[in-house]
């Protein structure tokens, strides 16, 4: 029981991280209906901007709360602006074409984030300072939890309690969940809609650096390629969720989690080797899209000609 | 010269290129006319690109679907087509040649291995795309790019063929084998193309709903070209395994799906000859960067990948049909300027031009906004 508890645990803590990246791609998706493939590396960029920050301003010598709390917020806000560079310069302009052309963009755009940083950055991976001096608290038995995991939880729930906050009571929240209604009524009810969106890219992309430097506390190896698996997983979780839909966006992500650790955990009892780790969310992704394609949380609506 | 003669002398005339090229490909080369090694290897990848290239095109660029995942089916021609020839290949060639010498039992044995891998990778293709072809543009690139990474993992596991140590392979192909293919896959795309299940198959990328009300079973048109697509994937993974002569599943990654996207969007999806020429210069682009001097010590073939992102985004922001958007460069242009029946631009809307007077897919508005079929997504 034990055993459980504590693959359970450990599988919410990623789950957790997933939910921050999943949001970002379900709010992009809801005004956009565009997949924002470079989300995946945003948060990568938010990691190492996290680590740049760390040793630059010398919180890595010195484990702070400060620090940590500076760290988080400055690559939060470098996150927000890379996402409203590629905004901005990438996707704009190819909105009015074809789907195609944007998904081709989209990927295209992540693909250069990706080897950018493998250029600028080299490929060996770096060790993310840890910022916290870290403590396990046992719970029962063998089961225990890392003050790391309770950092964890703790931002992710702030950060998508301020994130609900925002979406359903303020007036940008509610012009937000306007554009994801209808575009075009949007615009016509007065609101700026590119403003709108700019906004909306901002918001997610800061999520997903947050996501990215507390990655890096509880896995310490970044790379420039670390973008590309969890973003997909991540993308995975907001379709399990329903996309285009908040709430959805975090249960799929704690769900992703928690059955890729169980999976992973159990299944070599049963004879799966842990290799299959990332086929877990990929075999999910397929399951969902078969069976109910609209996510959980997602509702379905008629396509109308 | 009347048209029949014409196809027979086409056909010749290609028929001795090949010979011809493969001939100066080998060591003595022909009369003396030899290739160097180098470029001799850049070419067989290219001839493997173009049937890549060319099979892809077929479910992207005419058929309107977006899939990711090519490289897989690579993959499992490559693998299965390896399977054959490492465990039951010379078992098989020994009992040929006795009745039909040693030469023709190798050339059947590796013809019975390639086509192998194509069948197995046409079944890839159905079980991949019988459920997934339900599924619109952008969930479709995502599933076809989660069943390549399944099929690799799988693949890695797969200590029957060598798992994580990779596979070592017996050399069969030479650019008799890699012409001959890419030719037989042009002339079939062509020919699909310009028959009634290509214009059904254009008809689903112009407009799906339309089709549909027009009789067209969609799923099963594009289920079709899937198939057709990844076998022909499968026919150039097996080509490739037995040239490089070692297998790892490192080939086939998203990295490799990625290029051979780049090779048809630069090229013109929907344009054959664009397809060809996409895989050309695709293949022969970071040969020409390792020709570059490097600059104060850094090298510009390792900015590859950059590049090709770099361009990627430059064609879609720019031009986003590609070169040859939907034409296609023959002998025609030759004598006068090439023109599609309905007038003379290219017809762009599968890949994103707004035709003039024809404004743009709205991107807000409900309709044509859903995820599934009938299905959206709150």
């Amino acid at each position: 029981m034990d055993t459980f508890v504590q693959q359970l645990i450990n599988g919410l803590t990623i789950g957790t991280i997933y939910a921050l990246i999943a949001l970002g791609y379900t709010m992009v998706y809801g005004i956009l209906r565009l997949i924002n493939f470079a989300h995946g590396d945003i948060y990568m960029i938010g990691a190492f901007v996290g680590f740049f920050m760390a040793h630059g301003l010398g919180f890595a010598a010195e484990p702070s709360i400060v620090g940590l709390g500076v760290t988080l917020v400055g690559s939060m806000v470098a996150a927000a602006l890379v996402g409203m560079a590629i905004e901005r310069f990438f996707y704009r302009p190819v909105r009015k074409y074809a789907r195609m052309t944007t998904l081709i963009t989209a990927i295209g755009v992540s693909l250069l984030i990706e080897n950018l940083g493998v250029v600028i950055f080299g490929n060996a991976p770096r060790a993310f300072p840890g910022l916290l001096h870290d403590a396990t608290y046992p719970l029962f038995g063998n089961a225990a939890i890392s003050k790391t995991q309770l950092l964890i939880f703790g931002v992710s729930v702030a950060l998508m309690l301020l994130l609900q906050w925002i979406v359903y009571h303020t007036k940008v929240g509610t012009a937000m969940r306007a554009v994801s209604f209808n575009l075009n009524s949007a615009k016509l009810m007065g609101i700026n809609t590119d403003a709108i969106i700019v906004f909306t890219f901002a918001l997610g992309s800061a999520l997903a650096a947050a996501g990215g430097v507390l990655t890096a506390q509880y896995n310490p190896t970044i790379y420039p390629l670390m973008g590309i698996i969890t973003g997909l997983k991540a993308f995975v979780a907001a379709v399990l969720g329903g996309i285009g839909n908040i709430p959805g966006a975090v249960l799929g992500g704690l769900l992703i989690g928690a059955a890729e650790t169980l999976v992973v955990g159990y299944g070599q009892n049963v004879g799966i080797p842990s290799t299959y780790r990332d086929a877990v969310a990929f075999a999910i992704l397929i399951l969902v899209l078969l069976f109910r394609p609209s996510g959980l949380l997602g509702t379905t609506v008629q396509e109308k000609v | 010269m009347p048209g029949f003669a014409k196809r027979i002398v086409g056909a010749v005339v290609v028929v001795l290129a090949i010979i011809v090229v493969n001939a100066m490909l080998s060591a003595e080369g022909l009369f003396g006319f030899g290739v160097p090694r180098y470029w001799a290897h850049v070419l067989m990848l290219a001839g493997i690109n173009v049937i890549l290239a060319v099979s892809l095109n077929l479910i992207n660029g005419f058929t309107g679907q977006f899939s990711i995942g090519h490289a897989g089916f690579m993959a499992i021609g490559a693998y299965a087509s390896a399977y054959l020839t490492v465990y039951h290949g010379q078992a098989w060639e020994r009992s040929l040649s006795g009745a039909v010498g040693e030469t023709l039992a190798g050339v059947v044995v590796f013809l019975l291995a390639i086509l192998v891998g194509a069948v197995v990778a046409g079944l890839a293709g159905l079980v991949v795309g019988v459920p997934s072809l339900r599924l619109r543009g952008d969930y479709l690139a995502i599933v076809t790019l989660g069943f390549a990474e399944i099929i690799r993992i799988v693949i890695l596991n797969m200590e029957v063929v060598g798992g994580a140590t990779g596979f070592t392979v017996p050399g069969e192909t030479n650019f008799l084998w890699v012409g001959a293919f890419a030719v037989i896959t042009i002339l079939v795309v062509h020919n699909i193309v310009r028959s009634d299940t290509g214009r059904a198959l254009i008809s689903i990328r112009e407009d799906e709903l339309a089709a549909e009300a027009m009789g067209i079973n969609s799923t099963r048109y594009k289920v079709l070209s899937f198939v057709v697509g990844s076998m022909f994937a499968g026919i150039a993974g097996a080509l490739f395994g037995h040239y490089t002569r070692f297998l790892s599943t490192a080939d086939f990654t998203f990295i490799r799906s990625f290029e051979i996207i780049i090779m048809i969007v630069l090229g013109g999806m929907g344009s054959i000859t664009g397809s060809v020429l996409g895989a050309v210069v695709i293949t022969v682009l970071p040969e020409l960067l390792r020709l570059l001097p490097s600059v104060g010590g850094f090298n510009f073939a390792d900015l590859r990948l950059v590049i090709y992102s770099a361009l990627l985004i430059l064609i879609m922001l720019t031009r986003p049909q590609g070169v040859l958007g939907e034409r296609e460069f023959g002998f025609n242009w030759l004598r006068r300027a090439q023109k599609r029946p309905e007038g003379d631009e290219a017809v762009g809307a599968g890949a994103g031009v707004p035709i003039a007077g024809r404004p743009a897919p709205t991107g807000g508005g409900e309709s044509g906004e859903d995820a599934v079929k009938g299905v959206e997504n709150r």
